[in-house]
């Protein structure tokens, strides 16, 4: 059977040759747009991998898993998972100047398969992260008021009182549940459409679609904004956070190192998923954003520095984030205790000032001995710091529930606010360039598009298509759908397309083909570094990797925590179960991406062994004649 | 010493908290503070009553504790032996509890009567949220930048078709002179050598 031969003689007739590259390079002829300068491009890469995980999920995993000590499994990773990763990604895009559909059935047709995959998993990205969008936008547009609205509970209806859901869980959790996201109890009860999420979904959207509209002529002047406010707000951030009481136990509690957790496999997997997802690996945005490049642009360096500032960003956000935290936490344990020694005052008549922070163990503990029933009675709250530290500090709950707590209490809430929400979408609306890039360059590959249309036509209607597809985030159930599509959709797919991109491009493509296209481009053969990640060890990592998440996501029956007034434990999330129907949509989320790398394979076989007798002649006379024009008019003038 | 619920039917419990009101500044809480007090009390009770007969030796203060917290009843001003309903006596501080406040320097919270809840602040409700004001200002600048997008776009494909019709010679000209890393060769191109014959014509 002809197709289970994985012969690439004809490769050299897909891809352009370092004659035709230099002719490119010299007459700038050539139609693909370029970037206006070195800082654009950088600043973009930079934008697409620092993103709202250096925010808001790295800082939790360096704490969860032993705080200093899990930069080292972090470290080791990144130098050998992360940097061959990129520097593949940086140099085939570079050198075959196309975008994911193009640099995948340019190394061989039957890989189209890993372009479409990449464009499903950017595509399924984009849907709902511009919906985080919109709620960052949400936040933003509320944070103009003196007093914000997530400080205080509001009055119920006939002014007794405080809104009982909020009195029973707090004031920034009721606004998130109730006043932003107004959730439903559970998925089945979508809720129907929230209007005011509704506008800030179609903003997040209008606001992209001008950024994006002529591709990277407009993305490469937004990221001169885009890619550097977040920097400054993350240092204002530090010096105030510094400056507040209770941020150097965040620090602390984030940095202490706990060797034990090296221990632990989970700590090594968790660090190499991180490392991978921060990275935007396989999305197929970085090897879009490499093909505009000029053909000797050092990619190496390239990568190297990116790696390095996207971990120096990690570790910074964490510094900032938990600066804050640590604050909040302070503050919160300070208000507690306060709490209770106001009610042994009260309880006992004794005078202020008796019972402080200080003595307040020693003056429980005798009290507790002479009167223990009363003490009982009083059901006092236990205080502790730790578990104040640890509280929601991961994902949404970090963004719109600690730290906007955290900033009430900051003197001149707005502006913090202000400067917290413009932050996020910066960080979120660069990362959002490379997920529409790896969507749109692929569908004008692909020729859905018909030619004629002009770029913001189809940047437009891609949009518009997306922003309808997206209303799913923002009925009652939209944050349920939303961690089910982050769970699914942008996990396990990209982790099979990179481990078949590092395959295809070092055993179909060749290693040795790789090496000297590197050389031609930046001037020196790879050394052996890049030789043994890229061979050997990076796909080692990401196999172990897939295998471990595969089988956790498989084992484990899909829970999904829902906010539900009327449950026992109520501010607690509720843990449920997912519907059966959820089932399908999981597959589909999970498995088309991840599937259409062997579909596409199978059925380009299939199409080729049809219609192969036919196309033979045709094609063979096309590539001598249109491939070889030197030899042709050497015979033309020796006759 | 746990502190005592009297059965006072009629009676308030009346607690202060200085130090956590004052901090540095809270003044001493003695016997003239207590007068005071009376005297803070007996004018509530002629405001809500409009009675001028209250007095300061209507207002009969026990259990004063060191956490500064005492009971209080109120007398009737024409026959001793009666106490004011417990009631009355609450909508009369409810009527003067912001003066009673700002006479201690104190509020709601660090001078509580228990059992006399304070009312709560009326929502401040703007007629247009201030959400949508920010809204508005955003979209309308982002409809402006669509529309700037659309019409530059439409402006430079005109211009295109312009200079295609007028200047198609010039064009063909230029690129045939070879433009070589940006700079125009100057010299006439020998068109024997230009490569638009790729095809052998058959």
């Amino acid at each position: 059977m002809r197709c289970l031969q994985v012969s690439n003689q004809d490769l050299e007739e897909r891809i352009p040759s370092y004659e035709e590259l230099e002719k490119l390079e010299n007459e700038e002829a050539g139609d693909r747009p370029k970037w206006d300068n070195k800082a654009q491009y950088m600043l973009t890469i930079v934008g697409f991998c620092v993103g709202l995980g250096n925010v808001w999920r790295f800082p939790y995993l360096c704490q969860s898993h032993g705080g200093g000590a899990f930069m080292i499994p972090f470290l080791i990773l990144l130098v050998l998972e992360g940097v061959p990763l990129l520097h593949l990604e940086f140099a085939i895009g570079q050198r075959l100047r196309k975008g994911s559909v193009g640099v995948w059935s340019a190394i061989h047709p039957y890989l189209t398969g890993i372009g479409i995959g990449s464009m499903c998993v950017s595509f399924l990205v984009s849907l709902y992260y511009n919906t985080i969008m919109a709620w960052v936008m949400w936040y933003f547009f509320n944070s103009f008021q003196e007093t914000l609205p997530w400080s205080q509970c509001p009055v119920n209806a006939n002014m007794t009182g405080l809104v009982s859901e909020c009195e029973r869980s707090s004031p920034v959790d009721y606004y998130w549940y109730r006043e932003t996201l107004n959730t439903t109890p559970d998925i089945d009860n979508t809720g129907g459409l929230q209007w005011w999420m509704v506008l800030c979904h179609v903003s997040a959207w209008a606001l992209l679609f001008i950024c994006i509209s002529r591709g990277i002529e407009t993305t490469g002047k937004a990221v001169y904004i885009t890619s550097t406010l977040p920097y400054a707000v993350l240092t204002i951030f530090l010096i105030r956070g510094l400056t507040l009481k209770g941020s150097l136990n965040g620090v602390k509690f984030l940095f202490t190192p706990d060797m034990n957790e090296l221990m632990n496999p989970t700590t090594w997997l968790d660090a190499g998923a991180q490392v991978f997802y921060s990275f935007s690996l396989a999305f197929g945005g970085l090897l879009s954003f490499s093909s505009y490049n000029s053909v000797h642009n050092n990619c190496e360096q390239d990568a190297v520095i990116i790696s390095i500032v996207n971990g120096a960003t990690a570790v910074y956000a964490a510094t900032v984030i938990y600066t804050i935290i640590g604050f909040r936490a302070t503050e919160k344990f300070d208000d507690c205790i306060s709490g209770n020694i106001l009610t042994l005052l009260n309880t006992f008549d004794l005078p202020e000032g008796n019972v402080t922070e200080n003595n307040y163990d020693q003056v429980l503990h005798s009290l507790n001995g002479t009167y223990p029933e009363v003490i009982q009675g009083l059901n006092l709250k236990t205080c502790d710091l730790n578990s104040f530290l640890s509280e929601g500090v991961e994902g949404t709950g970090l963004a719109f529930i600690v730290f906007t707590e955290a900033i009430t209490k900051m003197p001149v809430s707005p502006v913090w606010s202000v400067l917290f929400f413009i932050m996020l979408f910066c960080l979120g609306l660069s990362s959002m360039f490379g997920n529409i890039e790896g969507v749109l360059v692929p569908l004008q590959d692909l020729g859905v598009f018909p030619k004629s249309w002009p770029k913001e036509a189809i940047a437009g209607t891609t949009c518009v298509l997306c922003c309808l597809v997206g209303l799913i985030f923002v009925q009652g159930s939209g944050n349920y759908w939303l961690s089910l599509f982050d769970s699914y959709g942008g996990s396990i797919p990209l982790l099979i397309i990179a481990f078949c991109e590092m395959v295809g491009v070092v055993y179909l493509y060749g290693i040795d083909r790789f090496n000297d296209d590197i050389e031609f481009m930046i001037g020196h053969k790879p050394n052996l570094f890049w030789q043994i990640t890229w061979r050997f060890v990076s796909p080692a990592i990401m196999f172990v990797i897939f295998v471990f998440y595969f089988i956790t996501k498989v084992q484990e029956t899909p829970m999904y925590k829902a906010w539900n007034p009327e449950s026992e434990n109520f501010p607690t999330l509720e843990e449920k179960e997912y519907p059966s129907w959820i089932f399908a949509i999981i597959f589909i989320l999970a498995g088309i991406p991840g599937l259409s790398v062997p579909l596409t394979a199978i059925y380009k076989c299939l199409r080729n062994r049809c219609c192969k007798k036919d196309n033979e002649f045709k094609q063979d006379d096309l590539n001598t004649i249109a491939k070889q024009p030197l030899k042709l008019t050497l015979i033309d003038t020796l006759l | 010493m746990v502190s005592k619920t009297l059965n006072a039917p009629n009676g308030y419990k009346v607690r202060i908290s200085l130090k956590t009101a004052l901090g540095e500044d809270a003044y001493e809480w003695n016997q003239s503070e207590m007068f005071f007090f009376q005297a803070t009390m007996a004018f509530a009770m002629r405001r809500h009553f409009q009675m001028e007969t209250y007095n300061v030796d209507n207002i009969i203060l026990c259990v004063q504790t060191s956490r500064v917290s005492f009971w209080f009843v109120v007398t009737s001003p024409d026959n001793t032996t009666m106490l004011i309903p417990k009631a009355d006596v609450e909508k009369a501080v409810r009527m003067s509890r912001h003066r009673i406040n700002n006479a201690f320097l104190l509020s709601d919270r660090t001078l509580e009567f228990l059992g006399i809840y304070p009312t709560l602040a009326a929502p401040v409700n703007p007629d247009t949220p201030p959400w949508l004001i920010v809204f508005g200002v955003v979209i309308g600048a982002v409809c402006v930048g669509i529309i700037a997008l659309l019409i530059s776009s439409l402006l430079q494909k005109r211009r295109k078709e312009k200079g295609m019709t007028e200047d198609g010679q010039d064009e063909e000209d230029m690129q045939v002179k070879g433009v070589e890393n940006g700079i125009n060769l100057d010299g006439t191109y020998n068109r024997g050598f230009t490569d638009d014959d790729r095809f052998t014509k058959l």
